[in-house]
């Protein structure tokens, strides 16, 4: 039994990592002002990138870099949709998905079912990781966690106290303020994407290598959406990320354990899915509005400047 | 100390401008709506760049391709439209862009250096406060002290007074004094003509972006202004008939109404109006005109009270019905609430009558009716438009207005609202609007007209009620007109402590 | 010299001009899949030949193209809809998997007892009112709880999705299907009658040309269309204007939904002739209707072209797929470059960009 809880939440900590390394990114996109709805799409080429760059070269540092510079690339091109054109934010977040999907099904074709070489392992934290129980738990784990438990705190860091922070958060809360005082709006607005577009790769390698160490066309299942969702839960703050995360990687997990007890694995199926749902609608009662709101201009294409 | 000369020509919106100012001096920059006052000034804080001219300080010649330029050789602006973010602090918002700023917890090090800063102008505000917090002149206060920490030398100001009260304007040309005694120079674009008078020590006029003439401001009177700014002599007083007053057609007792957040905004208001009256209703934007219209017009529920036109009961009606009973509606965005812009003309004509019999069956539209009615419209208010095919967006600001007032007008309602009915419109569309409204009393229509430009309450009401933090601080009819008392009450300070002050 | 580039806000353009731009953002479109052929080593005119031989070079490619225009102009005329009002109903895959399942329920319970003529109608009934109801909550989440309703449609897709695999695989599973998860087949009361050699279900082709025609006239000579176009160009409006948001917005959906519940029908009872797989009951014709409602620009009428154009994507993807070889998300790729040309087409559309040379000062 004991052996049984640690592993539970050993496993809920890894599926919850991509969840949040996706939301990280996701916040500070939201927070300049940019809607971003590709993530889905940039996680799978993230994660077939990686795939399929690790298979190749036997060296998961270099997949991972892929996929980041994967995911970075196909941002890259909303921000200039989104922020230079200033064209429709939900539609062309839309095409980056069809086009990410598309993308990865094709690029991953020669690859679907052939198992990966190389392995992931799990860093092992010295001393701390000696420690029982709760040693296994959170310090011999998965270095993708530690990764996005590090950026959560740095995220969240910056964006409260440094300059930077209040740069780019300016620009999502009043774009037309921050220009006056001087601000490059859509510089701001493009790196914003990008950082968004490499952790979303960056979530996608994790899921390739690590997680599941195959490569399945539609492997992201909807994990994309779930980011955005919780990007809303986490009410745009990198703490409450974690929460949602690491919820999130427990409904994973707590569909493998419901199993045995007769639930038909299909409606089980429907659990994270219906459970967004929930965590949306949660998100919006009884929030103290103001301080709890999106961004001001999040989604508003900026029509300033030079008129 | 400073002497700044800018020298610029520029086509479209400015044209072969020539504009000077002199240190220590507070310079006007007058003329209407769309003279090109604000691109000349966006041009010089580095926002647009010019087509052709140069700009020099202090004789050297500068190129201002951004703000951060601008900001950097000491120019600074505070806008019509502040540019503060609301949901960040005082200090996140001076904070912000700042190049000084360390770049962990910069707002400690902005926190000091603004204390010090303050002290210097006396411009008291508390930097942790949010924004949304502050009231307009305080929220003005705040963007002052950002210009001033960036080292601005030069001050322009737009529109100043136009959110503020008359006392805070006499707050605020303080500060400009003491800015002007310490060496800034400040330009003040207004198009309030006593204004300008009273403050500044040159002012120059622009006129279809050219520059009309430029002359000491003690030296010109108010019509010699008003004739350069418009180009024909300016009646300022619009006729005025003796009209004989019908029976009540609104009232409104004891209401009580909440705003989105769930706090009052409007707080026990009663008052009247009759049939050929125009009742005012002056104070400063936010006090709860806003909410006060949404409930007479149907767009927000009422918490408590009774609001009846011609006898009926209409405190829970909705805005169609409302409509349809004879209440009109000009309302405060004209663009924002008045119009679907990308939608023809013909089809904004109907926007809230698109279900009358008259332009519809029970499904379909009528569209020979719609444009009939869309076509005399047009001719009628003098609408200037090549067709009715166009969409709304393609019309000046002006023409906008005309339409909205045309169609609010057609259905020869009752009872007119109309909130700011004139705010952003060039001279001649104003008067033109005043008019119509004269006349609407002329013809038995009573008329609920909410404004913040006092001259115009003065010029059109019967009686002016006064609206601060919800309540209706005091009715004042037009025979006992006193223009100070009514700044006071905008203030707060309750009708009768004012005269017991004043005597 | 010195030159950069100006960009001005274009204030009208000649009534000609959208279909200009439109057409030059398609010839872009494929541009740039030809070049994606070219880095896969594939010839790209040869590919794109075959692309449009497949869909409309033979008598069976064309009614293939047919078939799958469908179910595209049907959910592309109710997404021009909701679209119109900014409302992102992303959900139509999954209404039309309910619409389909309704209708399952109808044919194998009470199709063997009841002649066609009540089958079909009643079917159809059934789907319109299943997809419908799909939609439904996303309306009132949104309005009343302001929750996103990109996700809440996506994630009802998700939902129905399983359900029906539910349903295929447990209580609905077919006794005659050899083990495959499927269902029984329809009786032959509740089959769609297809044109002859071919698999084109004319009632539902019927009531998709009947759909497309009815909703343009809905939008644009109807009161309700009135009131939709109002909300959709300016809420604020639209509000001031007494108009009911949540009445618009809710019949709106309920025609969206509906319809895609129809299009499922027309799958089910006029190809497969029972349930199975969600992936091939649609392939992703919820999703490709997005682009066929934006291609007709959100106009109803015009999606009966854009549903021809992307059924031809489609089909012609497939004849790809076979003779080259790709895998069947190839058709995604394409789809989402369309999508994104239509996009950068729509800038040029509102701007005008110009190179300006200026003499050194």
């Amino acid at each position: 039994m004991d052996s049984l809880i640690v592993a539970v939440v050993h496993r809920t900590l890894v599926a919850g990592t991509p969840l949040l390394l996706g939301t990280l990114g996701e916040i500070v996109t939201e927070r300049a002002g940019i809607l971003n709805l590709g993530v889905e799409g940039m996680m799978a080429v993230g994660a077939v990138s990686a795939f399929t760059t690790t298979f190749v070269t036997g060296s998961i540092l270099l997949g991972v870099l892929v996929a980041i510079a994967a995911g970075t690339f196909l941002s890259l091109i909303h921000a200039f949709v989104s922020v230079t054109l200033k064209a429709n934010q939900v539609v062309s977040g839309l095409a980056l998905v069809m086009f990410g999907l598309g993308l990865s099904g094709l690029w991953g074709k020669s690859f679907i079912g052939t198992p990966l070489p190389t392995r992931v392992h799990d860093l092992k934290i010295p001393l701390l990781g000696n420690v029982p129980y709760i040693g296994k738990m959170f310090f011999h784990q998965d270095p993708f966690l530690y990764v996005a438990v590090i950026l959560g705190v740095v995220f969240w860091f910056g964006l409260a106290h440094t300059r930077c922070g209040i740069v780019i958060r300016s620009v999502g809360e009043s774009p037309a303020a921050s220009e006056s005082q001087g601000i490059n709006v859509s510089l701001v607005q493009y790196l914003s994407t990008m950082i968004g577009g490499a952790l979303a790769g960056l979530a996608g390698a994790h899921l390739s290598l690590s997680y599941s160490r195959a490569w399945a066309e539609g492997m992201t299942g909807g994990r994309g959406w779930i980011v955005i969702a919780l990007t809303i839960f986490a009410l745009w703050n990198p703490l409450r990320a974690y929460l949602g995360a690491f919820l999130f990687g427990g409904i994973f997990v707590l569909q493998y354990l419901l199993q045995p007890l007769g639930i038909p694995p299909n409606i089980l199926g429907m659990l994270p899915y219906l459970i967004t749902l929930m965590v949306l609608v949660i998100a919006v009662i009884g929030k103290d509005a103001r301080r709890h709101a999106a961004p001001a201009m999040l989604g508003e294409p900026y029509l300033g400047g030079e008129g | 100390m400073i002497g700044i000369t800018k020298t610029f020509g520029n086509v479209i919106a400015n044209r072969d401008i020539n504009l000077q100012v002199e240190a220590g001096e507070i310079l006007g920059l007058l003329g209407e709506n769309g003279a090109g006052k604000t691109t000349l000034m966006n041009i010089v804080y580095g926002l647009y760049r010019p087509d052709s001219g140069a700009i020099k300080i202090n004789g050297k010649p500068v190129s201002l391709s951004s703000p951060a330029h601008a900001m950097a050789q000491g120019i600074g602006m505070v806008h019509q439209h502040f540019k503060l973010i609301q949901n960040h602090t005082v200090l996140e918002n001076i904070a912000l862009g700042y190049k000084d700023a360390p770049f962990l917890f910069p707002t400690r090090k902005v926190a000091d250096d603004l204390r010090r800063l303050q002290e210097n102008y006396g411009l008291e505000i508390n930097p942790d406060v949010y924004v949304w917090q502050l009231s307009a002149g305080e929220q003005q206060r705040v963007e002052i002290l950002k210009a001033l920490f960036r080292g601005a030398d030069l001050l322009i100001l737009d529109e100043p007074t136009s959110v503020l009260t008359p006392q805070e304007a006499q707050g605020l040309f303080r500060t400009l004094s003491r800015l002007a005694s310490e060496g800034h120079s400040v330009i003040f674009i207004s198009h309030k003509l006593d204004e300008v008078l009273s403050i500044c020590n040159r002012v120059t006029v622009l006129r279809h972006g050219q520059v009309v003439g430029t002359k000491d401001t003690a030296r010109v009177d108010k019509r010699e202004l008003a004739r350069m700014m418009v180009g024909r002599e300016i009646l300022f007083d619009l006729k005025r008939k003796d009209v004989k007053k019908g029976g009540v057609v609104l009232e409104v007792q004891g209401l009580h109404v909440n705003n989105d957040r769930g706090l009052t905004s409007v707080s026990d208001v009663s008052f009247d109006i009759k049939a050929g009256e125009i009742f005012g209703i002056a104070g400063v934007s936010g006090n709860g005109q806003q909410e006060l219209v949404e409930a007479l017009t149907g767009l927000r529920p009422i918490d408590s009270g009774q609001i009846l036109v011609n006898g009926r009961d209409i405190s829970r009606a909705s805005p169609y019905t409302i409509n349809a009973m004879g209440v009109s509606h000009i309302p405060e965005e004209r663009i924002k609430f008045g119009t679907a812009p990308s939608l023809a003309i013909f089809e904004n004509a109907v926007l809230k009558q698109h279900g009358n019999r008259a332009f519809s069956g029970r499904l379909f539209l009528d569209f020979a009716s719609i444009k009939e009615h869309a076509k005399r419209i047009v001719s009628n208010f003098k609408v200037r438009t090549p067709s009715i095919d166009v969409p709304v967006r393609t019309l000046s600001g002006g023409n906008i207005q005309k339409l909205i007032l045309g169609r609010e007008i057609s259905g020869k309602p009752s009872l007119l609202i109309a909130s700011h009915p004139t705010y952003g419109l060039d001279v001649g569309a104003t008067q033109y609007i005043r008019s119509q409204i004269l006349q609407l009393r002329e013809k038995s229509v009573a008329v609920l007209l909410i404004s913040e430009d006092l001259e115009e309450l003065v010029e059109l009401c019967d009686r002016i009620a006064v609206m601060f933090k919800g309540k209706i601080m005091g009715i004042v009819a037009r025979e006992d007109l006193n223009l100070e008392h009514i700044g006071l009450m905008m203030t707060g300070s309750h009708a009768r402590s004012a005269c017991e002050a004043g005597k | 010299m010195n030159w950069r580039v100006k960009v001005e806000r274009r204030v009208s353009y000649p009534r000609f001009f959208p279909t200009v731009v439109l057409l030059f953002s398609l010839l872009g479109g494929f541009v740039l899949i030809g070049l994606l052929f070219l880095i896969s080593h594939v010839n790209p005119l040869f590919a794109l030949w075959k692309i449009f031989s497949g869909s409309f070079g033979s008598l069976y490619g064309i009614t293939e193209t047919i078939t799958k225009a469908i179910p595209l102009i049907l959910i592309g005329s109710g997404l021009a809809l909701v679209f119109r009002a900014k409302f992102w109903n992303i959900g139509a895959e999954g209404q039309l998997l309910i619409g389909a399942i309704f209708a399952g329920y109808v044919a194998l319970n009470l199709g063997p007892k009841l002649p066609f003529y009540v089958i079909v109608p009643l079917m159809f009934v059934a789907g319109f009112i299943g997809g419908a109801l799909w939609a439904l909550p996303t309306v009132i989440l949104k309005l009343r709880l302001n929750v996103n309703e990109v996700i809440s449609t996506l994630m009802l897709n998700y939902i129905a999705a399983e359900l029906l695999n539910f349903l295929i695989t447990g209580p609905w599973k077919g006794k005659t299907q050899m083990g495959f998860p499927y269902t029984d087949d329809f009786p032959h009361s509740a089959v769609l009658s297809v044109v002859p050699g071919t698999r084109i279900h004319l009632v539902t082709l019927c009531l998709a040309l009947l759909f497309a025609f009815a909703l343009f006239i809905m939008v644009y000579y109807t009161r309700f269309g009135y009131e939709l176009r109002v909300t959709g160009d300016n809420p604020d409006a639209a509000r001031y204007a007494g108009i009911d948001f949540m009445k618009v917005t809710l019949i709106m959906m309920i025609i969206s939904g509906g319809v895609a519940g129809i299009a499922g029908v027309g799958e089910v009872a006029g190809i497969h002739h029972h349930l199975s797989y969600p992936s091939s009951i649609s392939s992703g014709y919820g999703y490709t209707a997005i682009i066929v409602a934006w291609l007709a620009k959100l106009n109803p009428l015009l999606t009966i072209l854009s549903g021809l154009f992307f059924a031809g994507i489609v089909v012609g993807g497939d004849a790809i797929q076979v003779s080259l070889g790709l895998p069947a998300a190839t058709v995604q790729i394409f789809n989402g470059i369309l999508l994104f040309s239509l996009i950068m087409g729509d800038y040029f559309l509102n701007h005008r960009v110009k190179l300006v040379v200026r003499e050194a000062p």
